[in-house]
């Protein structure tokens, strides 16, 4: 549902680098916000939480699946024993209600599920995508309006639906975690493909592409060396939105019990019988929530800051607090 | 006018192409799963006759474009299904039987539909006023606190997954504060205050979501507008700001705003899954996700034909106000 | 300051010592000057003048911006810098009206062009609806727009660009204003039709008695419509006067070169020399565009000759086909029908002899790569890779076209548009060609710039007896250049030949009306043309 939004968010199709000499500007312009800068940080904190999962659940003693069945109260209904559900230093966090499984353990193997499916679901929209797109843009009239025709109907698809049905018909046998990241790939490559194509066709019609022919090199040489770098910039910008978008997707896949199934850990599944238990153990609800919205939120921020290194001039527009200053800047690059 | 009537006529026909082919793409997806379709469909506790019976039911003996043949002629006119004693009539449109169930498709989701579309009317509503208004706010109030507030309110909004916000609102308002009962689903054509009071959480989760999403896109769309040149001309000739944000700037945004509606309305119907499963009510896509579990195939497919449908209605509808709004576009 | 609050000020507008900053760019410095009611003044000055910034400072356009005004405005009365907001939001529109430059831009895209100029006057007077939009009608037809009532409904991309700029004016005019400024209103515009529109500037001023300040980088326009010149350059004046003392005896040294840079219709040009061998042929060329019922023929049986040593003009408005002519002829385009031969080969595609320039210097260069990558790309394309030869054959190629060497490693966005210019044209000389088309070279060039790209091309078909074609639409710029001329219009020939023969005396009458719109620099013989123009013409 949200992926609308971001196509609607999507970088203009005239985004000529303005004669910046590409990366260092690049990292330049991102150090400047402060921002992205704390959400940059954020985030490299919840991957290296993530990778070095093993290792912080091993430093606690525990593991994600184990069933402790002595620390839950089966005669109350599987309240955890002891003060704080079951905080202590056995178990950092608390323990889950009913199944007694330690809550660390899970939350940080969660972030790998979250993070490793919706960082393997863009990589799949963004290489299908870029694929289709440049097809269509440099193909000759027929190859172009089929890839389109199939793109419309990709991008007609409801995401969640599809993703629905697709996961019900493929047998358990196959590796779960990266089923959800591959039919989420497959269903929302629409969009991509759309963006590049449009900025492919903008790319073409350049002079310095004509230029290229001129010299006399082949159309496949200069796809390489004259479009695909002018794609690097909306490719990365669409991808950077596309990533919170695809965590916020596989939680809610996972929170239905479509998803990640049981026993590997995911912070959507851990959510789905939370609402009962926030009483008891509040962190049960709190913990695998927050989680979710702060990945969501630092990867958002960032994908803004990523969007505004690379488009400064819409992005100074964006900017809040710009108001009326920017526009002076704007004004003035028009008078002569 | 004949710009405009052409472009209509164009659009409808694609989005009738389209459906046909999301048709074609659903069935062969579906039917040609590996396994025993036959077994899948009938489900787990069928004897070998019944699954057998399945199976002559859906032409599984006949070539692939035969089989999709009768399900297309089941969707336009009809079809029966004999059961060696009975003949059971499924009206057009029939999307099948789900034999799990022991119901046509087609009935089953007509009476889950409504609750689905009270669901997301009332939430697009709401969504929109609250977007919308909240982007202008910030647009007009760029520069100083109140749109610094806003973006951030909004930035919260979007990374908060919906059924986060509807447990916390459920939790508070229906638990610690006791405000209103835990909603459960009244039908309006029951008692149409009952069904606003019950809907009225589920219509909030829903919306301050998807609300957030529209107010960074408004804000953003009204920004740009706002650095453009002709903005700069009626400035020059003395219109307030006032007229120049809420006749020009605002302009700016419906294109934008439509399109993205047109999208999250059309996938909302069947994608209000969380809503609906966190509050409990009976739609589509609790139904879905029902399906799914026990893998009813039949259901399945209809489900997502009949979201496809609505996604891609919702598109052409999306397309034509799209091109009132913007009448450039009807020359490409 | 408070000297000017003092002394009355009995003109129209009345600028003292005006200065203007964007941050540490000082864009105006000390600006003073007068205009009486009535009166007419051009602002004239290359890029980066800071013209269009005084254009706007007479509106207060900068107030709420981050820019800082200096000094004192008065229009029609009013203190621009200390008048209160209302008081300013009087002024804009019904006293002092701007007219811009770009009028599809400028137009707000989403309602009708009567809506919109509707608006504008019911802002300054307490019309209602109706009588907002009779108006409106009233002033398109005015301004002389055909069927006033029923076009007041279209929307500006429904109109062509002559007519766009004919309802900004318009809009302009619909609450009477004292003052028209009008910010390089023709610069858009195809010259026929700037004509048309300077025309019509000239009759409304003589109608309503308005003043006008009028804002251009082009001399001739300045020539043709008003009374008085200020030469501005980097922010300052650096020549005031009447506009016949200025333009016939400069006293500055920038003026002087400003004017001497000024391309002339009337100048005869050194004749090159020329073999006489045809080089590039192109015979019947037709390209078509479009499906079925939209389809149209961009270029309809063209057929010219190029000859070594010479250069070939080709001339036309937009919409002319030249453009797609001279892709044509390079081969990037193919054609429908036709055929395009070099050194009497039939060839289809593009060839490393015939090479082309290109008109934008911001989109012909690739922005991430390094201007001597750009200029060797031909050779390393051609399979060189000795790095040693590439690096020097590009060294050589950058100081001969008036660079040095050691920018191989600069980015083009290092560089400004005429230095982009002349990497392009070292770009097209790398691949060793016999004809270098010219895509509208210099049309993005200020006009000193101009000249010294146009010399240069010049000297480089001498040295290396090169065949040129140059495309453009500035009739002046090509017959500076060209031996012979082709004139285009609407996709086919007109007419063909010499060009002294083709200027001075012209056959078709399309030809004629061009070069008698073309603006000339003495104001007495633009008079004498502008009277010629009073009959009726053909849009």
């Amino acid at each position: 549902m949200s992926e609308a939004l971001v196509a609607s968010q999507a970088p203009g199709t005239d985004i000529v680098a303005p004669g910046a000499s590409g990366a260092r500007q690049f990292w330049r312009r991102l150090r400047a916000q402060r921002a992205a800068l704390v959400a940059a940080v954020v985030v490299a904190l919840l991957v290296l939480v993530a990778l070095a999962a093993p290792l912080l659940t091993a430093i606690e003693g525990q593991d994600p699946t184990t069933y402790h069945p002595s620390l839950v109260d089966s005669a109350r209904g599987g309240v955890p024993v002891g003060s704080f559900g079951g905080t202590g230093a056995d178990h950092w966090l608390g323990i889950e209600p009913q199944t007694g499984r330690d809550l660390f353990a899970r939350l940080v193997y969660g972030a790998r599920v979250s993070l490793g499916v919706a960082l393997a679901a863009t990589l799949v929209q963004v290489a299908i995508g870029v694929l289709v797109g440049v097809a269509a843009a440099l193909g000759n009239r027929w190859v172009d309006q089929l890839l389109s025709r199939i793109t419309d109907i990709i991008v007609a698809l409801p995401l969640m639906i599809m993703s629905l049905a697709l996961l019900a018909i493929v047998p358990s046998s196959f590796p779960r975690p990266v089923l959800v990241a591959l039919v989420i790939g497959l269903v929302a490559w629409g969009n991509t493909a759309k963006i590049v194509r449009a900025q492919t066709l903008t790319l073409k019609q350049l002079d310095y592409v004509s230029a290229a022919r001129l010299s006399g090199w082949g159309t496949w040489r200069i796809a390489r060396r004259e479009l695909l770098p002018g794609l690097a910039a909306p490719v990365i910008t669409y991808a950077a939105l596309l990533v919170p978008i695809n965590i916020t997707v596989e939680a809610a896949l996972s929170f239905l019990g479509v998803g990640v199934k049981p026993p590997t850990p995911s912070w959507g599944q851990m959510l789905t019988a939370a609402d009962v238990w926030y009483q008891a153990a509040p962190q049960y609800l709190l913990l695998p929530a927050g989680a979710l919205f702060v990945t969501v939120l630092a990867l958002t921020v960032l994908g803004d800051g990523v969007r505004t290194a690379l488009d400064p001039r819409a992005a100074s527009r964006l900017r809040v607090g710009a108001g009326r200053k920017q526009e002076a800047k704007a004004d003035q690059g028009g008078a002569r | 006018m004949n710009g405009l009537g052409g472009f209509l006529l164009r659009r409808v026909l694609g989005a009738v192409v389209t459906l046909f082919a999301i048709s074609v793409i659903i069935y062969v997806v579906f039917y040609v799963t590996p396994g025993n379709v036959a077994q899948i469909t009938c489900g787990p506790r069928c004897s070998p006759a019944q699954v057998q019976q399945v199976a002559e039911q859906l032409h599984l003996s006949d070539p692939l474009y035969v089989r999709y043949w009768h399900f297309l002629q089941g969707i336009v006119v009809g079809q029966d299904y004999s059961t060696g004693t009975s003949v059971q009539h499924c009206s057009a449109p029939c999307l099948g039987l789900s034999y799990q169930s022991d119901q046509q498709v087609t009935r089953l989701i007509l009476a889950k539909l409504p609750v689905s579309l009270s669901l997301v009317f009332g939430a697009m509503v709401l969504w929109l006023i609250l977007g919308v208004g909240t982007g202008v706010l910030s647009a007009w109030r760029r520069g100083r606190l109140t749109e610094r507030l806003l973006t951030g309110v909004t930035l919260v909004g979007v990374a908060t997954p919906v059924f986060v916000i509807g447990l916390v609102l459920m939790i508070v308002v229906c638990g610690e504060l006791e405000l209103l009962p835990f909603p459960q689903y009244v039908a309006l054509t029951d008692d149409p205050e009952q069904w606003a009071w019950n809907l009225l959480l589920p219509w909030l989760s829903l919306a301050l979501i998807e609300a957030a999403a529209f107010a960074r896109l408004t804000r953003a769309s009204m920004l740009e507008t706002l650095a453009e040149d002709h903005i700069r001309t009626f400035r020059a000739y003395g219109v307030g700001e006032r007229s120049i944000i809420g006749r020009h700037a605002l302009r700016g945004a419906f294109a934008p705003v439509i399109a993205l509606n047109a999208n999250n309305f059309g996938g909302a119907v069947g994608g209000a899954v969380l809503t609906e499963t966190l509050f409990g009510l009976p739609g589509i896509g609790q139904e879905m996700v029902h399906a799914v579990n026990v893998v009813d195939l039949p259901v399945v497919v209809g489900m997502v034909l009949v979201i496809g449908f609505f996604v891609v209605v919702a598109n052409a509808v999306a397309d034509v106000l799209y091109a009132v709004a913007d009448r450039r576009v009807v020359l490409t | 300051m408070s000297d000017s609050q003092k002394a009355p000020s009995r003109g129209l507008v009345d600028v003292r010592d005006l200065s203007v900053e964007f941050g540490e760019l000082r864009a105006v410095d000390g600006l003073s000057f007068r205009l009486e009611r009535g009166a007419a003044l051009a602002l004239v000055g290359e890029s980066g003048s800071g013209k269009s910034t005084v254009a706007s400072a007479l509106l207060g356009l900068h107030r709420g911006t981050g820019a800082r005004v200096g000094g004192s405005v008065t229009v029609a009365g009013v203190d621009v810098r200390q008048a209160s907001d209302d008081a300013l939001r009087r002024l804009r529109g019904a006293k002092a009206a701007m007219v811009f430059q770009d009028p599809l831009s400028s137009l707000d895209p989403y309602y009708a062009i009567g809506d919109q100029i509707a608006e504008v006057y019911r802002v300054h007077t307490r019309a209602s609806r109706r009588a907002a939009r009779a108006r409106a009608v009233d002033v398109l037809d005015r301004v002389g727009i055909p069927d006033a009532a029923r076009r007041s409904r279209s929307r500006p991309h429904e109109f062509s660009g002559g007519m766009r700029q004919r309802a900004l004016i318009a809009m302009a005019l619909a609450c009477e204003p004292e003052l028209l400024i009008a910010d390089e209103p023709t610069t858009a515009l195809d010259v026929t039709v700037q004509a048309q529109i300077l025309d019509l500037l000239h009759t409304l001023r003589e109608e309503t008695g308005m003043g006008l300040l009028l804002v251009t980088h082009d001399v001739g326009v300045a020539a043709e419509s008003v009374d008085e010149v200020l030469v501005m350059r980097h922010g300052r004046v650096v020549e005031h006067g009447p506009v016949k003392a200025v333009l016939r005896a400069p006293a500055q040294p920038y003026t002087r070169e400003l004017l001497a840079a000024v391309p002339r219709v009337d100048a005869p040009r050194a004749p090159s020399q020329t073999s006489g061998e045809v080089v590039l042929e192109a015979t019947g060329l037709r390209r078509e565009f479009g499906r079925g019922k939209r389809a149209f023929a961009a270029v309809d049986d063209v057929s010219v000759t190029v000859r070594r040593g010479e250069t070939l003009g080709i001339v036309g408005e937009s919409g002319s086909g030249k453009t797609t002519l001279g892709r044509m002829l390079v081969g990037l385009l193919e054609p429908t029908a036709g055929e395009v031969r070099f050194e009497g080969h039939a060839r289809v595609g593009v060839r490393p002899s015939v090479q082309m320039v290109f008109q934008d210097p911001v989109s012909s260069l690739n922005p991430r790569r390094s201007v001597g990558e750009s200029i060797a790309d031909p050779l390393r394309a051609r399979g060189e890779r000795d790095e040693q030869s590439v690096r020097g054959r590009v060294a050589e190629l950058l100081e001969r076209v008036g660079l040095e060497a050691a920018h191989y490693d600069r980015y083009p966005h290092e560089f400004s548009g005429g230095q982009r210019q002349r990497v392009g044209i070292a770009r097209a000389l790398a691949a060793d060609p016999r004809v270098i088309v010219c895509d509208e070279p210099v049309s993005a060039l200020d006009v000193t710039t101009q000249a010294q790209v146009v010399a240069l091309l010049g000297e480089l078909q001498r040295e290396l007896g090169l065949a040129l074609v140059f495309v453009a639409h500035d009739l002046a710029v090509v017959r500076q250049v060209s031996d012979r001329i082709a004139v285009m219009r609407r996709g086919r020939l007109v007419e063909s030949g010499p060009s002294d023969e083709v200027y001075d005396n012209p056959r078709d009458p399309y030809t004629k009306q061009l070069l008698a719109a073309v603006p000339a620099l003495d104001p007495e013989v633009a008079a004498r043309r502008r009277a010629t123009r009073r009959e009726p013409a053909v849009t």
